[in-house]
């Protein structure tokens, strides 16, 4: 079995965002860039999957401006074994980026998806759902723990009053929560072994899709910031606070 | 122009998220229809014909839609949906699921989270974590819309009279099943519609002592939660989790005990009205949003105020 695994480059967790003077977007120039952390939960799982034996290929796909190739080469340094990229906007948005996806898979006939259940520079949690629907696949979003049998995946989801377990069909789409694992680090030699990996790419052209936006940004801003209160000097002055003053006990 | 809000719905009742969703989508001031999607809803349908703001409750209850499989649900929008402008339904990890599968099926574009309707084409919602606020227009001829619950207070649930029509399934896709589900059974009011949230982070040590703050949660009225670091270390469940992984939550008082207060953690309740902060280390970076501060040993903090609480 084949799995595919789409990676998207996107500002690092660990970096402060700013917006943009003319409020068109966040500044990205000059700002420290890496793989969207879910979907190195992602290439880890299918990394994992195929060192059980329940796969033989990883295969990574990346959309987006040139430097969305060293994200591939990130993911190949942890072990995947090619990569595929298609040019695009930065802001391509994740009804287009699905039917890109749909389209390599229709190439690729991969056996399973997995993919982060977000990306956290536009937040939309989107993309895999929507492929998914595009393969006319199942799909097993949010999860924590995946089991897979010749015809089925038993995927345990993080819902909002707990866990639910669903048992879907194969081939399918799964979107990957936080908990799932620990992405591995990339070691030295397989950092050199990556560059020698190949990278196919590929153009919406090609595949026949139109990426034409259905969303305009008309206007990014700052969220308004929270000042800083009061500190109390004990318990019982913050009781008294709480309840006379703020009058929320 | 009417508005279709999708129900969200748990053990015979509306999951709150959906009134929120109703009040999101009264901001355009257009008819509003239910639609109620399940296995044996009659108690559901019942109480949509209560809500206020809602014209029409449509109800589709078939075993197709017993555990909400998103390859059954989104079908079912689908078909219907060419008869609305708008699709809301709340950004919870039901609504997640599947909206972007229909909104796919319909060739639209999601607008996922709003906090803010701006026009019957134009949305504000937040991207990176909260960090940026971005005011989107659609083109589609269809909006499908998921509303980030505490930005908007909740509707009415009584002093509707709405209509109810019945409307046929579209069948299984066969693709999934339901398993099982693991939910934690509290009595406390849930994390993402209660008015008072008592949060643990790293500082409580251990998952034992988390029952401090469950003992004066039981005082306030109050769920609790947790930093991702204290879910991370095991003191505390998933679902408890706070954040930008985790729920985002926006109560009337906020209470963080122990947390350190990493951007990650502010993402998910520096909405809250007011913010309580207990932490030892008087640098901490939750000091700067809370409106009132205690640095404090959290071991002598809690049961005192536990005890003032009695």
């Amino acid at each position: 079995m084949k799995i595919l695994v789409p990676v998207k480059r996107v500002i690092d967790y660990n970096v402060k965002v700013r917006v943009k003077q003319d409020q068109s977007g966040v500044e990205l120039n000059n700002v420290k860039m890496a793989m969207n952390p879910f979907d190195e939960i992602a290439v880890e799982q299918a990394l994992r999957i195929k060192e059980a034996g329940d796969a033989d290929e990883v295969v990574l796909v990346s959309i987006g401006p040139t430097q969305s190739q060293e994200t591939i080469r990130t993911g190949l340094a942890m072990g995947a074994d090619r990569g595929i990229y298609i040019e695009a906007p930065h802001e391509t948005e994740p009804l287009s980026i699905a039917k890109l996806l749909a389209r390599v898979a229709d190439q690729e006939k991969p056996g399973l998806i997995i993919c982060g259940k977000q990306a956290i520079d536009d937040d939309s949690n989107q993309t895999g759902q929507m492929m998914s629907a595009f393969l006319g696949w199942s799909q097993a979003t949010f999860a924590s723990a995946i089991s897979l049998s010749a015809d089925n995946a038993i995927v345990t989801r993080e819902i909002d009053g707990g866990l639910e377990t669903i048992k879907v069909k194969m081939p399918a789409v799964i979107t990957v929560d936080l908990r799932l694992n620990e992405p591995r680090y990339a070691s030295l030699p397989n950092i050199m072994k990556a560059k020698k990996k190949p990278i196919d790419t590929l153009t919406a052209e090609a595949l026949g899709v139109d990426i034409t936006a259905r969303l305009s940004i008309l206007k990014v801003e700052e969220p308004a910031v929270r000042e800083a209160g009061i500190k109390v000097s004990s318990v019982g002055e913050l009781v008294e606070k709480l309840q006379e003053e703020a009058k929320v006990i | 122009m009417t508005i279709l809000v999708i129900v969200e719905h748990d053990k015979g009742a509306i999951v709150p998220a959906t009134l929120n969703t109703i009040t999101a989508a009264n901001m355009l001031a257009e008819p509003i229809e239910a639609l109620v999607a399940g296995d044996d809803i009659k108690q559901v349908a019942d109480a949509a014909l209560q809500v206020a703001s809602i014209s029409k409750v449509l109800i589709a209850d078939s075993g197709e839609y017993a555990h909400h499989l998103a390859e059954n649900l989104a079908p079912l929008i689908q078909q219907i949906a060419p008869n609305y402008t708008h699709v809301f339904a709340p950004a919870t990890t039901f609504g997640k699921n599947i909206m972007p599968r229909a909104a796919a099926l319909l060739d639209v574009m999601q607008i996922s989270d709003i906090i803010e309707v701006i026009s019957q084409d134009t949305f504000k919602r937040p991207i990176y974590a909260g960090n940026a606020l971005a005011t989107v227009q659609s083109s589609d001829p269809i909006k499908l819309i998921t509303v980030r619950s505490t930005a908007f207070d909740a509707a009415e649930a009584s002093g509707g009279s709405a209509t109810i029509e019945s409307i046929s399934g579209t069948g299984s896709s066969q693709l999934s099943e339901f398993e099982s589900s693991e939910l934690s059974g509290s009595e406390r009011p849930e994390l993402t519609s209660a008015g008072i949230v008592i949060s643990g982070g790293r500082g409580m040590q251990d998952s034992a002592n988390f029952a401090m703050l469950e003992n004066v949660a039981d005082k306030l009225g109050a769920a609790v939660g947790a930093s991702r670091a204290a879910v991370d270390a095991g003191f505390a469940p998933n679902d408890y989790q706070v954040g930008q992984t985790g729920k985002v939550v926006a109560p009337e008082l906020y209470m963080a005990v122990g947390i350190s207060g990493a951007i990650q953690h502010l993402a998910g309740m520096k909405d809250s009205k007011v913010i309580v902060a207990i932490n030892k280390d008087e640098e901490a970076p939750i000091f700067q949003v809370a409106d009132y501060g205690l640095v404090a040993d959290l071991f002598d903090a809690v049961p005192e105020l536990d005890s003032k609480l009695s």
